[in-house]
């Protein structure tokens, strides 16, 4: 904004001279407060349903979530940090589960083309399915809301990162393994030095799609599991008609989604050396 | 410095070497006709890429292979490297037959085929910690940095290959292949795709270093100007489909060799000459049969 201002000051005669991310910035302002306004006069002017909070009752709200985010007044009164961290704490233990299973199973069937198209039909068919459609399963056979939400979070992990790793294993540049054969590597150490880090990119690029349908999921499992965490909060505030908090809630689950998804494309960077995928 | 690279397996300033005996090899790759491929029309013929190439090589002699694009060199330095295995024939190294990849054949590829997420000290520690597991870290680093500083790379030991220009990643290719202390050297156009002037001053750096080791080392080329200044035998391959060893020619240039006085002997015009009537004829016959084949197809 500021070395903007002083040519113009210096040149009243000159045009504002903007750079691209100035533009799209200033655009970008635009249509917020379009959106805002709209919805100011329309809330005012009774346009929506009765339900509907005006633009600033809900940033009213909005921030007093946001400026006191610790609070805890016992279990249905706590403050959005807990909500986010207990929903944080589930996913990253089911994630780490699913990853856990995933990456060893990928790294098998890409060595091995038997087991591939042994497992094969299994992966075809389970992957489509909704994680959610296993939940009253989990509920069946661990019968304990908690242990079910990490299942469910675990079986959604698997299928990118297994899918992932399983590509990248099978397709490590040949001449890397070429070089290693030369060289008279064994078979333990062209895996470790050679195929795991040629396929970490892969990997990764698995684990930022799991780990973001996973997110996902995390809501609705919530929804249905009930007890805590942000998604429970979502249905609570709409079961007490709260639509103020409950728009609070979609921004901060928007919000770490994406700082869950930068992390993992840090992560993609820092194990790619230069290779693109 | 090179002396003590050099004697982890010898002791002379000459590195070991070994006789090279390629025996009546061919390769045959064979096509596709199954039935899948046949209903997909994707069936292929059987394609007999070399067809009886024997070839001895002396210890210690540096030897080029020349040939027109298709003809089968790669294939065949790829059996040398056992990377890939011959339909027929044999090749012996110091009279034992060879099945499979070995440290005894250090290899340069043309695409560098560095390892991206090593730096250029690790792709060469992981190639001598490969071979010689025994050895301390302390002494593999130091082998490393000998060959580093061999090959003119000192100050750029941490860096990646992703950082590094063409020239400069051939190098640390060289450097690799040389830091087992292979007997044999195998190059598959190893400045293909190096710009006219690093490829000039990496020929110029392989001469320096070929005068220091003296390894036995098969080099694939497109270029007559490289096999001159390079070799002491040139070996001139035939056109595919069952390409053969048309002509072996001896380099007689005295050693060292520098690239400026090289053509001011007697010899250097006519060799010159005679290779590039050998490429042109095989270069147009083969451009011939593709202008029959497509002719042949359309009609
Ligand atoms: N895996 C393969 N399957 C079938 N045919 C192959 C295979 N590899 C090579 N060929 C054929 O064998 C012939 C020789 O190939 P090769 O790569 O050895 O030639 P080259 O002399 O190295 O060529 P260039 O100069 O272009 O590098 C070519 O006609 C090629 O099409
Ligand atoms: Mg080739």
């Amino acid at each position: 904004m500021n070395n903007s201002a002083i040519p113009v000051a210096a040149m009243p005669a000159k045009k504002f001279n903007l750079n691209t991310n100035q533009k799209a910035f200033l655009l970008f302002l635009l249509i917020l407060g379009m959106v805002l306004l709209v919805w100011e006069v329309g809330a005012r002017m009774g346009w929506f349903s009765q339900l509907m909070p005006s633009a600033s009752a809900t940033l009213k709200d909005f921030w007093w979530w946001i400026s006191n985010p610790f609070f805890d007044y016992g279990p249905n009164d706590r403050g959005i940090g807990w909500l986010l961290l207990t929903s944080l704490r589930r996913v990253l233990l089911g994630f780490a589960i699913g990853s856990a299973i995933a990456i060893p199973l990928g790294i098998l069937i890409g060595l091995s083309e038997v087991v591939s198209r042994a497992v094969d039909p299994f992966i075809q068919i389970l992957k489509p399915v909704s994680p959610l459609a296993w939940l009253p399963l989990g509920l069946g056979l661990l019968k304990n809301s908690e242990s079910t939400a990490l299942f469910v979070i675990a079986i959604t992990s698997i299928w990118p990162t297994l899918i992932n790793t399983k590509f990248g294993v099978s397709h490590v540049d040949q001449s890397y393994l070429d070089v290693t054969r030369t060289l008279g590597a064994s078979r333990w150490r062209t895996l470790t030095k050679v195929i795991l880090p040629a396929a970490a990119p892969y990997i990764v690029s698995g684990l930022r799609i799991s780990i973001g349908i996973a997110w996902l999921v995390i809501v609705a499992a919530e929804i249905l599991v009930g007890g805590s965490g942000i998604g429970y909060f979502v249905w609570n505030e709409w079961n007490n008609l709260k639509i103020t908090s409950i728009i609070t809630a979609i921004l901060v689950i928007g919000v770490m989604g994406l700082l869950l998804d930068r992390l993992f494309g840090l992560l993609q960077t820092w194990v790619s050396f230069g290779q693109r995928l | 410095m090179i002396t003590s690279a050099i004697s982890l397996s010898g002791t002379a300033t000459m590195s070991a070497s070994a006789h090279l005996s390629i025996h009546q090899v061919s390769k045959v790759y064979f096509g596709k006709r199954d039935w899948l491929s046949r209903a997909t029309r994707k069936a292929t013929l059987d394609y007999v890429a070399l067809e009886d190439i024997n070839l001895e090589i002396e210890p210690n002699t540096f030897v080029s292979i020349i040939g027109p694009s298709g003809c089968g060199k790669s294939t065949l330095l790829n059996i040398i490297a056992g990377l890939s295995q011959p339909t027929t024939g044999t090749v012996m190294i110091g009279g034992v037959p060879i099945s499979s990849p070995g440290p005894d054949r250090g290899v340069v590829f043309q695409n560098y085929a560095l390892m991206p997420w090593m730096t250029v000290l690790e792709n060469i520690r992981f190639a001598i910690a490969t071979v010689h597991p025994k050895l301390s870290a302390a002494r593999q680093t130091a082998i490393a940095q000998e060959y580093i500083e061999l090959v003119g790379l000192r100050g750029a030991e941490q860096r990646h290959p992703h950082e590094l220009s063409g020239g400069m990643k051939q190098r640390v290719g060289i450097a690799r292949a040389l830091a087992i202390d292979p007997q044999i050297l195998l190059m598959d156009e190893p400045f293909g795709a190096l710009d006219a002037l690093t490829r000039g001053f990496l020929q110029d750096e392989v001469e320096r270093i070929w005068e220091q080791q003296r390894k036995t080392v098969i080099l694939i080329t497109h270029s007559i100007e490289e096999a001159l200044l390079l070799s002491d035998k040139i070996v001139m391959m035939t056109r595919g489909p069952e390409a053969k060893i048309a002509k072996i020619l001896d380099v007689p240039f005295p050693r060292p060799r520098h690239r400026e006085s090289l053509d001011q002997h007697p010899a250097y015009h006519s060799l010159k000459a005679e290779m590039e009537l050998h490429l042109s004829r095989e270069t147009r016959a083969v451009e011939e049969s593709r202008i029959r084949r497509t002719v042949a197809v359309e009609s």
